[in-house]
């Protein structure tokens, strides 16, 4: 166990995530006879969810922040429509049309940002007035009517790689992004060990390091062969790629920049942070206008993905955003999450949700597990907490010698019980 | 007053909070009818004891015994205290602004007819009460409309409706201008004369030597003695020598200061409080800080010490109204906190839980937090010097910790407060100002902090330290400024300087005039925009300045 712990890192947190998702997978894999894992089922996962993934990561840091949107679904779908006519009715071309759409976006963003950061109105207040505001927009620009867009505009939410090169059985792009994003990671840890030596820091041993990228390469290699291996035509999704390229801007965002420290400082003690020279008018503004563009972007992957803006769009997505980082281990308090983990957290609800439609339970159950799934994941995450330990996998590793790196995060319940 | 008995008699009580010790084996006996004042220092344990009286901290948390009118009491909450006829009126007041003033009286128990509550009676007896306390409001005016010092008699007004045997006051002027103070003590004797007793904290002794009827001592959780004032007055000289009279122990690193040339200078700064405008915080404060030198603040808590020094740290405390301040011979307007990092200003904070730290955060993401722009290279942070910088400061102040990973929320009171110091030390700041630097710490780390201040000092910095404990500002400062209710009444040397004198500057309450008190009130509203008070701010100018250069 200790040697695991060391492999996937310390942050048992995270781990207990990817495990739920593991041990998810492969429940429905074994109870749906293998559907689970097809290629074409895979593809569907990724293209049904990707919009509400894209819409977490701006949530999660909205909720780091200390803050809440209940608008996103209102703003997605009012947006969606927006864009759909300017198209129809504008001739805007398809690139067009996404430049478009993510400039309502930001206004709209900025108009939250507004109310929220310099009149001082709580966030709850502000988007669910939003909710109400942009739903009615929605139906207003649209006359509560369905507004189809065209082939190429579908392709950010219903498109995959193209095949080129020669016939190899697989989608050939797919597999050439799998490489190189295994080669990425390896050069990358490469580059950090030789720096690490270079100061003196401490050293992880060589075949941890082995074993961790391996694991990790062959996951990558293992999805892509997957995805590239289905129906003709079919391969990665674009919105796969989409949500990728922002897990990985906004995850370094978060953790590696100026903006991202100040995020999480204002949600962790806004009063400490503001004493200590961050403008918290500013972080709250960029949030809540951040959160609102992605909002844009989620919502025209759906429409590209059902060819239609429809009046009844992105009603009740909020909750399944919310909820993706909350699962994803976000603090209710502010100050803790992570953007990998409400993506993780997004994919364990996106899972169980496709997990119980192939197994053929009903819409009213499905939504009474989800419930219950967030439910009791925060609720561990709380007990835990309150016990001053991190989770159940943290404490099983306890537990069996695994001591604890200390990591910045067991502090989370500290601040609770402040 | 005749003599007619012990109300209250508390024995050997002792009070042990995890870690610390804050009552041991106090005794208190208060006769029927006095008014008993009880004085210490910061943190003596006043405090405490009151809480342990009136039920806040119930039987059996507490040893020792209380006997309230000859029989042995129990309480369990403030309900059982207030049932036996024992109210506390706290420093903060627990009075509700929306509601009015008859509903705060009768919160929690309220006058009803069937259930429902009966309007007519509620009027009518918070009327009466109000006359018994001199006040001619409205029962159905709002808590908010009405200022702070009859805010405090309608806290007296509630304590009566309870049926009050003994009132205990915890700072009641603490908040109020020198006339309400006046009223309220008047309203004190005139309940002594229905046979109501009263329990008075108080830092401002001239209150207590005229009001008192007998004075208790209280200095690090213990009784030192009861004065009684009735045979004749005790003055301020022998509450504070009892107050402070603790030996000055070598606390303190060895340091010879060198003490370059004025770097830093305020003058005629103007403070209002951020919600209350028409109150000063700090009122024409004016001082300097010289290179390598290690500048004392002594001020009791509330005295606008920490007021001040916010507001001076980028404006982030208050309303400012005037004032200018020279750093490095230039005039500087540091109008937000980002702006006074960069001039080079550092301010560690009073208390480092709520306002100095993110508990969330690690070492190393503490040390940085306050220049992250050091070591990133535009937006994006370079975590190879984060690593460096933390270690580094981590070796310098020699902080305890497994590694700079470790959460900031584990640490020890002084290791916090070494990773606080990090956080600025790494701003390069020229002028620090510390706030209660060694509060919650124990005497150990403090000798540290002492020898990094000093060491501080040494490199050319200036040093603020803001502190209420006495001794410590005398082993530290070369020079030291009094504060008492946001006016700087006075600068020490530290040859000249000792407890005693100290102790009479901060507790020193202005003797200004009506006419000042209006004219500061007219120069308030002349700074506030749509405004008619022209008039009024040029006759003020005068008796302005002559009150606050007394």
């Amino acid at each position: 166990m200790d040697k695991l712990k060391q492999i996937f890192g310390g942050d048992t947190r995270q781990l207990g995530m990817i495990f739920a998702l593991v041990a998810l997978i492969l429940f429905f894999q074994w109870r749906t006879g293998g559907l689970t894992l097809k290629p074409e089922n895979v593809i569907n996962i990724f293209q049904g969810n990707s919009y509400i993934l894209v819409m977490a990561i701006g949530m999660v840091l909205v909720i780091i922040a200390g803050h809440i949107d209940l608008s996103v679904g209102s703003v997605a779908a009012f947006v969606g429509i927006s864009v759909a006519i300017a198209m129809r009715d504008w001739g805007l071309p398809w690139w067009g049309g996404i430049l478009f759409g993510l400039a309502i976006g930001a206004l709209v963003g900025a108009w939250q940002g507004f109310w929220v950061a310099v009149v001082g109105i709580p966030a709850f207040i502000v988007t669910l007035a939003g909710m109400l505001i942009f739903r009615g927009a929605n139906q207003a620009v649209g006359k509560s009517l369905t507004v189809p867009v065209g082939k190429d505009f579908q392709v950010i939410g219903a498109g995959y790689l193209p095949e080129v090169g020669p016939n190899t059985g697989y989608n050939n792009l797919t597999l050439l992004l799998g490489l190189l994003l295994c080669a990425a990671i390896i050069g990358g840890t490469l580059r950090t060990r030789r720096n690490q030596s270079k100061i003196g820091a401490h050293l992880e041993a060589g075949w941890i390091v082995a074993v961790r990228i391996g694991l990790i390469c062959v996951a990558i290699m293992a999805a892509a062969m997957l995805m590239a291996s289905g129906r003709k035509g079919t391969s990665l999704p674009v919105s796969a790629i989409i949500l990728g390229v922002l897990t990985l801007v906004y995850g370094f965002v978060a953790t590696r920049t100026i903006i991202g420290r100040h995020v999480y400082a204002v949600g962790g003690n806004r009063q400490a942070a503001e004493l200590s020279g961050v403008r918290s008018r500013r972080i709250n503004f960029f949030v809540m206008m951040n959160m609102s563009v992605l909002a844009a972007l989620g919502g025209m992957m759906f429409v590209a993905r059902s060819n239609a803006s429809g009046p009844f769009d992105g009603v009740g997505w909020e909750l399944d955003v919310i909820a993706a980082v909350f699962i994803g281990g976000a603090a209710v308090s502010g100050g803790v999450g992570t953007v990998v983990g409400s993506v993780i957290g997004g994919l364990v609800m996106a899972v169980l949700n496709n997990g119980l439609q192939l197994l053929g339970v009903g819409a009213d159950q499905t939504q009474i597990y989800k419930g219950l799934v967030l439910l009791i994941a925060v609720a561990f995450d709380v007990y835990n907490k309150s016990q001053g330990r991190r989770s159940i996998i943290g404490m099983l590793m306890k537990n069996s010698g695994g001591g604890g790196r200390a990591a910045a995060g067991d502090t989370e319940g500290v601040k609770q019980q402040a | 007053m005749s003599d007619n008995g012990t109300i209250l008699e508390m024995n050997g009580i002792s009070k042990t909070f995890p870690g610390v010790k804050a009552l041991s084996d106090v005794t208190l006996a208060v006769r029927r009818g006095d008014v008993h004042a009880i004085c210490g220092e910061n943190g003596a344990g006043k405090s405490t004891l009151m809480k342990v009286l009136s039920g806040v901290h119930p039987h059996g948390s507490y040893e020792g015994e209380i006997l309230f009118e000859g029989a042995p009491v129990e309480f369990r909450s403030i309900r059982d205290s207030e049932h036996a006829g024992i109210v506390i009126i706290h420093q903060e007041l627990a009075l509700i602004p929306e509601l009015s003033i008859a509903e705060n009286i009768f919160l929690g128990n309220e006058e009803t007819r069937r259930g429902a509550i009966d309007w007519v009676a509620t009027n009518n007896r918070a009327r009466e009460l109000l006359a018994r306390v001199g006040l001619s409001e409205e029962p159905e005016t709002p808590i908010k409309n009405i200022g702070v010092g009859k805010q405090q008699l309608v806290e007296i007004a509630k304590a009566l409706s309870k049926q009050v045997k003994l009132l205990i006051l915890d700072e009641p002027t603490a908040a109020l201008n020198e006339e309400d103070s006046r009223h309220l003590l008047g309203l004190i004797r005139g309940l002594q004369a229905r046979g109501i007793t009263c329990i008075m904290i108080s830092h401002k002794l001239n209150e207590i030597e005229e009001i008192a009827d007998a004075i208790t001592i209280i200095r690090d959780g213990k009784t030192v003695e009861t004065l009684d004032a009735r045979q004749g007055p005790v003055d301020e000289d022998r509450i504070i020598r009892g107050m402070v009279g603790r030996s000055l122990e070598s606390r303190f690193p060895d340091h010879t200061p060198n003490i370059g040339e004025t770097f830093f200078e305020v003058h005629d700064w103007t403070v209002a409080h951020p919600d209350v405008p028409e109150r000063l915080v700090a009122k024409g404060s004016d001082f300097f800080v010289r290179r390598g030198e290690i500048v004392g603040f002594a001020g009791l808590m509330g005295s606008g010490r920490t007021e001040l020094m916010r507001s001076l740290f980028g404006h982030s405390y208050g309303t400012f109204l005037k004032g200018r301040m020279v750093l490095n011979g230039k005039e500087a307007r540091l109008r937000s906190v980002p702006a006074a990092i960069d001039a080079g200003i550092a301010y560690v904070t009073e208390d480092r839980k709520v306002l100095g730290l993110n508990l969330l955060d690690d070492i190393k993401t503490t040390t940085v937090s306050a220049k992250l722009k050091k070591i990133a290279n535009r937006f994006v942070i370079n975590e190879r010097s984060e690593r460096q910088s933390a270690e580094e400061y981590r070796k310098a102040l020699r902080t305890k910790a497994p590694s700079i990973d470790y959460g900031v929320a584990k640490l020890s009171g002084g290791n916090q407060q070494k990773v606080v110091l990090s956080k600025w030390l790494f701003t390069d700041p020229d002028l620090l100002i510390l706030d209660e630097p060694t509060r919650g710490i124990d005497v150990g780390a403090k000798f540290e902090i002492y020898g990094i201040i000093q060491r501080l000092a040494d490199e050319g910095k200036g040093v603020i330290v803001v502190s209420s404990e006495l001794p410590e500002l005398l082993g530290i400062s070369d020079r030291i400024y009094t504060i008492s209710e946001g006016r700087i009444t006075g600068v020490l040397d530290k040859g000249e300087a000792d407890q005693e004198t100290l102790m009479r500057l901060m507790t020193a309450t202005s003797m200004k005039s009506r006419a000042a008190e209006r004219a500061e009130a007219a120069q308030v509203a002349a700074d506030t925009p749509d405004t008619t008070a022209t008039d009024g701010h040029a006759e003020a100018t005068a008796p302005e300045e002559s009150a606050w250069t007394s």
